[in-house]
């Protein structure tokens, strides 16, 4: 320790009053044969790359809608899936993704100073105005975590209805949230949570390998956890996709209502054709759906009223919120020691109550946030609800517009399918004919809505 | 009464343009919102070394095993001390470049001596980025000086990410996105110094 008594400690003594009144620094030497460096830094990357990207995602998404409406080719969505995964997913390492560029919209939408790349609207655009058009290809064979999950899916468990119903909520959830966070600057928190970046990258924190190993655990017997109960930009597009242009048909003709189709989808997309209603059960269901609607309003307050306890957990995901509790706590001594942030804060010449009073006013602000957030949490409840008393009749066996991925799984099934391709020369070859056209009665007993 | 086709028609005709007008007002959104304030290029992360604390989160955080944050020296704010607050260890028992006496876990820091002058001895100190890891050591050391080690993100190495994991870690908010035109940044009072330099 001699040494910095003798040398650095009168150096320091000596210099600090200066840089701390003036900023002086000592100077540079000038050298008689030697010239001063300028520092290299690394190039950042090419200019091309965007606009590469770009171009992938549009001939990706058109070659999916390809796929999986004209073509009909399970083999050759698969291989798209894969080229997919390769190049968003193990290229790109997951980031430049479709699924996040939410919040960076939300965020340039809320803040004007945040300067949103082009590439990013793109990323969220286009996949919406083919969604709007084919419905989810995007989801067949374009997004990197859909296509891990497409191809980790081997033996899939059919969710019970009453649960799939209740776990596709989340996402909507999951996306007010996340939109929320997003445009206060407060958090990314959809690409803080996502489960399939860390095996894009080969890297990462515990955290987030335990969190992806999880749903690949899950995705093993469940098909596409992530895409049917998380995923908020598969909310978007399944309200999208339900009011498509065009969408994937099970059969390329008419349905024959063989039920060959009914178990092979791992997403339980598939509806079965609806069973007449008794007119008793008519009437109730008319009623039920009176009384929701008059309760609709009630819901949305109710639910308003619930969020506006969540302005304390909610505010504490903002830096400047902890770091006002941690100054907080370290003033009345209930703190047992200080963190970097505080300690940071404390070099700066920001008064105390400056950082009480901002922190207070995000809270508060956090709090009206918080109230709009239950509110949709209502609205999302009660769309449900309203949803599943209305009663859609249908002849066929067909694919749900909103929940179908567009895996293509299905065609192979269709007797019509084996036809148009010239696997079989009539469908009595595999469809015998008791079985072939189901009688009301027969299906009301086997299939369950 | 019209017969059934002509109101699949009327419904066909109604819904596409209700997809077309859709589609429309959502791209138009877009395009103000790009118009506004968009980019052509991409944003990258990076440090801003006046409000950088040298925590060593940098090195710890980073999505990547080894980080994309390195230490960086700003050679025309160095005063090429002989005794380098940055480089020496305080526990040092002589000035020379064996391990023990040195601050940088991973020797990244090259010493080399320049010129003698008035009795005063002048070293360089140049970071080899190879073998950086980016805990802020040097840094934090060289503020007791004049501060010329600094954190910067190395954007061959940075994969970009939409959320930075080291910027949600970082205390003092240190990170911000920059245009991909001008990715480097540099303390407040190194610009003139900089320039200086630049213009000799």
């Amino acid at each position: 320790m001699m040494w910095f008594f003798r040398y650095l400690l009168p150096w320091i003594l000596a210099m600090a009053p200066a840089a701390l009144t003036a900023g002086e620094l000592i100077p540079t030497p000038e050298f008689s044969g030697h010239a001063i460096p300028t520092t290299e830094f690394p190039e950042g990357p090419a200019d091309w790359r965007p606009i590469l990207d770009t171009a992938a995602l549009v001939v990706a998404l058109s070659l999916a809608s390809y796929f999986a409406l004209v073509n009909r080719s399970r083999r050759n969505l698969l291989l798209l899936t894969v080229g997919s995964l390769c190049w968003f997913g193990f290229w790109r390492g997951g980031c430049v993704c479709s699924i996040g560029a939410i919040q960076n919209v939300s965020l340039a939408a809320v803040d004007p100073t945040y300067a949103i790349p082009v590439t990013i609207i793109l990323f969220f655009l286009l996949p919406l105005v083919f969604t709007l058009f084919f419905g989810r290809t995007f989801c067949a064979a374009v997004c990197p975590l859909g296509a891990f999950q497409e191809l980790i899916c081997v033996r899939s468990i059919r969710v019970p209805r009453w649960l799939d119903h209740c776990l596709g909520l989340i996402p909507y959830i999951y996306l007010g949230a996340a939109v929320l966070l997003a445009a206060t600057g407060t958090a990314f928190v959809i690409c803080r949570y996502d489960p399939f970046v860390a095996f894009f990258r080969l890297s990462g924190s515990a955290n987030m390998l335990l969190f992806g190993g999880c749903f690949v655990l899950v995705g093993l017997f469940i098909g596409r956890p992530y895409c049917r109960y998380l995923c908020p930009y598969g909310a978007i597009l399944g309200l999208v996709s339900s009011v498509s242009k065009w969408h994937v048909r099970i059969t390329p003709t008419d349905c024959i209502q063989c039920r060959l189709c009914e178990n092979t989808c791992p997403y339980g997309a598939i509806q079965p054709p609806t069973i007449d209603q008794s007119p008793a059960d008519r009437e109730s269901g008319k009623r039920r759906f009176v009384a929701l609607l008059v309760l609709f309003p009630l819901f949305l307050v109710f639910f308003a009223w619930l969020g506006t306890f969540l302005k304390v957990p909610l505010s504490r995901l903002h830096p400047e919120v902890r770091l006002a509790e941690q100054i907080r706590e370290e003033e009345l001594g209930i703190a047992e020691k200080t963190t970097d942030a505080s300690d940071a804060f404390r070099n700066t010449d920001r008064p105390v109550m400056d950082l009480y009073k901002s922190a207070i006013a995000r809270q508060n602000h956090f709090g009206r946030l918080g109230g709009w957030l239950g509110a949709w949490v209502g609205f999302v409840f009660g769309c449900k609800w309203i949803h599943l008393s209305l009663r859609r009749r249908r002849t066929d066996y067909r694919a749900e517009r909103s929940n179908c991925v567009a895996c293509g799984r299905c065609y192979r099934y269709c007797p019509n399918e084996q036809l148009r391709l010239g696997f079989i020369q009539d469908i009595s070859e595999l469809v015998p004919e008791e079985n072939g056209n189901l009688k009301n009665e027969d299906r009301r007993s086997k299939t369950k809505d | 009464m019209p017969n059934a086709t002509q109101t699949k028609n009327r419904r066909g005709f109604l819904g596409d343009s209700m997809r077309v007008a859709g589609a429309l007002a959502t791209c138009s959104f877009f395009g103000y919102l790009a118009g506004r304030k968009g980019r052509n290029r991409e944003l990258l992360w990076q440090i801003d070394p006046d409000k950088c604390m040298g925590c060593g989160n940098c090195a710890t955080h980073c999505v990547l095993d080894i980080s994309a944050v390195k230490a960086v020296q700003c050679f025309p704010m160095c005063g090429y001390c002989d005794i380098c607050t940055g480089y020496f260890d305080v526990g040092y028992t002589e000035l020379d470049t064996s391990a023990e006496n040195q601050l940088c876990p991973t020797s990244a820091i090259v010493r080399t001596f320049i010129e003698s002058k008035a009795g005063q001895r002048f070293y360089e100190y140049t970071i080899d980025p190879a073998k950086c890891i980016g805990c802020a050591k040097c840094v934090k050391g060289c503020a007791l000086m004049n501060g010329s080690l600094y954190m910067q993100v190395m954007h061959d190495r940075c994969l970009g990410c939409n959320e930075c994991s080291i910027a949600v870690a970082c205390p003092t908010e240190a990170f911000c996105r920059v245009p991909a035109e001008a990715p480097y940044l540099m303390k407040r009072q190194a610009i003139p110094l900089v320039k200086k330099f630049s213009i000799r």
